[in-house]
């Protein structure tokens, strides 16, 4: 029997540092071939403990993945000691990851994210904006704390060409004179400048901090978005990411087994 | 084979299997118990019968044996990860039937629920059962309400009478190793408890969580742990790694166990946290063992033992809460 809970070394292949407390970690991987958009890997620091973090991006030819990760917690605070050239210890990948070809392919894709929850949607954004699957149109809502927090700006700029996009922060700088075209307010005050004509092609992808999926859904629901249409991405402490340490149980589902992608049909039940 | 022997050819026969065994059993600490002036019964290696306590319940349940409350997963030598080496001895492990279900409960998570745990995996396929009859019971068992009184899965099954010890062998190896009188018995097993409890079946999240019952936890429970480490199926653990202070370039990774009712259990990094409240985390505990535990594997988690009732500080009754639920269920007025 192999063990589960054993990590490998992979190599730091970059680090961009996109603001003070997010830094991009690029590192070597061997099985970007099973990655799935939105699946999440343990991140194993000897001594220090593991973490589950979402995978922003990756790449099957060059053979590696990319992770968004923000300094907050005892493993990361020593990731962002690392360098380019050190070894990572990961396992992975884990959790389900978005149904890009069962439930997105050529709908009208809607894609609302907040803050660090652009990194898990990023790499299925990309992977359409850039015509590696298709879709009969994307919109992007992203929502930002300020200006400052604005995640993934080049990317931004690049998406905003061919897609229809809102990008809101919640509070303007004081000039008022953001770039990108930043509006003002919460992304559930944004919504209703998306086109649901037609509303059954629609499907909604939302991730974000728990009440901002929360009061979104509900946002959409009651805009006659179908809840089987809307599809929400947890975020859970883990310890093993296997189903066994039962941190990450809501209700009868682990997160970690059947998530973190859920159809909000599902999502609404799992209660805390 | 059905034998009766007597306790000094009992004891003969366990000198025997101790040589392929490690021999479990509840035992007795004088004076370790968690007030002054009272024992601890707890399991842990026996030589003999003398030495297990059967006459009353051991506070902490025959789990330990299977998953340590501290176990190591890994070394780590600057950047290498070593597993354990893995004891090579088998345990024979003495229990009761309702701990005995409590055991498929951990095959259920560990060896199955998607992945298999390669360090419960090592003991359990090493370990043989001897389940003893009970009798009566306590006062806070209920296990004839979650079917487990009974279980015709052990290697061993014996009454303890006064004088003698009623034998079922069943492992074909351990034969050889007690000389008795062939006799014919059933085990002793519980057929009626004082608490009785009719669990409805299929409770919906969605149709308990707002219930006024679970505020009564916020005050009373302090969310100690205490139930959730003496009940025999809580499998929760949490990973903690530690470096050595003479040497931080080496350390170890553990598992220990952990509880849903202990501040942390779901804080995530950044302090997002999710049932904040003690009466969240009753219902939590609460749901798992009778109704979403079932919904996921068919059968329930709860054992009814009752050992949560007897460790709760605050003097909390699990089957009590169960109880209340049900007549709230069925339309009693909270």
């Amino acid at each position: 029997m192999n063990n589960i809970y054993m990590p490998k070394p992979y190599k730091i292949l970059d680090i961009a540092k996109i603001t003070n407390i997010e830094w991009l970690f690029k590192v070597e991987f061997d099985k970007v071939d099973e990655v799935n958009y939105g699946q999440f890997i343990q991140i194993s620091i000897p001594k220090v403990g593991e973490a589950p973090i979402s995978i922003t991006e990756f790449n099957v030819e060059e053979g590696w993945i990319e992770f968004l990760i923000r300094k907050v917690g005892k493993v990361t605070n020593i990731l962002f000691e690392l360098e380019v050239g050190d070894d990572m210890f990961m396992r992975g990948p884990y959790g389900n990851g978005f149904p890009f070809d069962e439930r997105y392919k050529d709908k009208h894709l809607i894609v609302v994210a907040g803050g660090s929850g652009c990194g898990p949607v990023r790499s299925m954004v990309n992977a359409v904006h850039k015509g590696v699957k298709s879709v009969e149109k994307m919109d992007l809502v992203l929502g930002f704390k300020d200006n400052e927090c604005i995640l993934f700006r080049d990317e931004i700029e690049e998406w905003n060409v061919k897609h229809e996009m809102v990008v809101t922060v919640d509070n303007l700088c004081e000039d008022g004179q953001c770039a990108l075209g930043v509006q003002e307010g919460l992304v559930t005050q944004h919504l209703h400048k998306l086109d649901f004509k037609n509303m059954e092609n629609v499907e909604v992808v939302i991730v974000g901090p728990p009440m901002m999926m929360k009061f979104t859904a509900i946002e959409l629901e009651k805009m006659g978005v179908p809840e089987e249409q809307i599809w929400l991405s947890f975020e859970r402490k883990m310890s093993c990411a296997v189903g066994k340490c039962g941190h990450c149980k809501v209700d009868e589902t682990y997160v970690c087994l059947e998530g973190p992608v859920f159809n909000y049909k599902q999502g609404k039940k799992l209660l805390d | 084979m059905k034998i009766t022997l007597s306790k000094e050819n009992f004891n003969e026969g366990l000198k025997k299997l101790a040589k392929e065994y490690k021999i479990y059993a509840p035992k007795l600490f004088p004076y370790e118990g968690r007030f002054s002036d009272t024992d601890l019964i707890r399991y842990a290696t026996v030589d003999s019968l003398e030495e297990m306590v059967f006459d009353k319940k051991s506070e902490f349940s025959p789990k330990e044996v299977l998953t340590p409350h501290s176990e190591t997963m890994f070394y780590f030598t600057e950047k290498e990860y070593k597993e354990p080496d893995v004891e090579e001895k088998g345990a024979l492990i003495f229990l009761r039937a309702c701990d005995r279900h409590s055991v498929k409960r951990f095959d259920e998570i560990y060896l199955r629920n998607k992945f298999s745990d390669i360090y419960y995996n090592n003991r359990r396929e090493k370990v043989k059962f001897a389940v003893i009859g009970c009798g009566e019971g306590f006062d806070s068992c209920f296990c004839v309400s979650m079917d487990s009184n009974k279980t015709d899965e052990y290697d061993l099954g014996l009454n303890i009478k006064e004088d003698a010890v009623e034998l079922h062998i069943k492992d074909d190896g351990m034969l050889g190793h007690f000389n008795g009188e062939k006799s014919d018995f059933e085990i002793d097993f519980a057929t009626e408890n004082k608490i009785v409890l009719n669990i409805p079946d299929n409770i919906e999240l969605n149709d308990v969580i707002d219930l006024e019952m679970w505020k009564e936890y916020d005050k009373r429970c302090v969310a100690c742990g205490r139930c959730n480490f003496v009940c025999p199926t809580c499998t929760c653990t949490t990973m903690q790694d530690v470096f050595y202070s003479e040497n931080k370039n080496t350390g170890e990774r553990r598992r220990v166990w952990a509880s849903c009712h202990v501040d942390g259990f779901s804080e995530m990094a950044g302090g997002h946290d999710f049932r904040t409240k003690h009466g969240e985390r009753m219902r939590f505990k609460t749901m798992h063992k009778i109704a979403d535990y079932k919904r996921r594997f068919g059968y329930h988690m709860c054992t009814g033992c009752g050992r949560c009732d007897d460790t709760c500080p605050e003097y909390i009754s699990f089957s009590n809460c169960v109880d209340k639920l049900t007549k709230v269920l069925e339309g009693e007025d909270e």
